[in-house]
């Protein structure tokens, strides 16, 4: 069976298929972490005293955090780039990096979460770190989905290039969006949950 | 993006770097402006600037939201207008929501 406009776009819409397919996956996932910010706003405005994020985490670690995924946004829309240039190895290097960088902000998270126990700070503490591991830990199952594909697309995936190229480009383009969008909740949950 | 050509994507990479640029500069303000220990109104009303400025720039240039189709722009148009409902969800359902800022 063959799946339409993979590689050319629908007349109607203007779009491949899967690039409409992953803009309304993504309006989804605009709902479900919006549902989430919505529950921050309503359980800080009414609780009688809230902490700020800056004396209970560790703002550094952050920071290096959102230079990590910010970079990596950079190598993901290089990595789509070099495939629109037709330059394969250099896409291998880019979406490489990509994935190594996502590593990086998982392990960083990993000893910001280890910290976090060892002072015995836990989701049940109170509600302030409920809401900083609900929502920081959803994001990093986004990361981890990222790095799955990502690495899918730069490892066996990528032998699409050979036999339909237009078709593999669009397929990183697409999960490049997701990724962009993984990037962008970090950019406001970076302020929000350390730094007010 | 779907008929760019090879030479437009290399103008693009400029933009790129750019952007990139522009992204870690918003970053180290963002953190800077913590430590100036605004009030609560202030602090939250200029992070949530910079962090509005920050994610328009990845969504315009890295997502290409700067010349896509219609349909893209339709659903995010519906996106946002639930968005912004949701947002708002806390202050319909509570009197008492502005506690925080007296």
């Amino acid at each position: 069976m063959n799946i339409p406009y993979t590689s050319t776009a629908r007349p109607d819409t203007g779009l491949y298929n899967a690039k409409l397919g992953i803009w309304l996956f993504l309006a989804s996932e605009v709902m479900l972490f919006g549902a989430l910010f919505s529950t921050y706003i309503l359980l800080r405005v009414n609780a009688v005293s809230w902490p700020h994020g800056y004396e209970i985490l560790n703002v550094p670690l952050a920071t290096l955090n959102t230079v990590v995924l910010i970079s990596s946004s950079v190598t993901m829309v290089m990595a789509w780039a070099s495939l629109m240039m037709k330059k394969f190895d250099k896409y291998k290097m880019y979406m490489g990096l990509t994935i190594l960088l996502a590593l990086v902000f998982l392990v960083v998270k990993y000893f910001e979460y280890s910290a976090k126990f060892e002072h015995h700070l836990y989701p049940s503490t109170n509600t302030f770190l409920a809401i900083y591991f609900t929502v920081t830990a959803l994001h990093g199952l986004h990361i981890i989905g990222g790095v799955i594909v990502n690495a899918y697309l730069w490892g066996p995936g990528s032998k699409m290039w050979k036999t339909d190229p237009q078709r593999f480009t669009n397929r990183v383009e697409v999960a490049g969006l997701y990724w962009h969008f993984v990037d962008l909740v970090w950019i406001f949950l970076f302020p929000v949950l350390y730094l007010l | 993006m779907d008929t760019a050509h090879a030479d437009d994507v290399k103008k693009t990479v400029r933009t790129y770097i750019f952007v990139f640029v522009a992204l870690m500069g918003l970053t180290v303000i963002t953190v800077a402006i913590s430590y100036l220990h605004l009030s609560v109104t202030a602090a939250v009303t200029v992070a949530l600037i910079v962090a509005t400025v920050k994610a328009s720039l990845v969504a315009m240039y890295f997502m290409h939201l700067v010349s896509e189709r219609k349909a893209i722009y339709w659903t995010l148009a519906l996106t946002a207008f639930f968005f912004i409902l949701l947002m708002f969800l806390p202050i319909f359902t509570d009197q008492n929501s502005t506690r925080l800022f007296h």
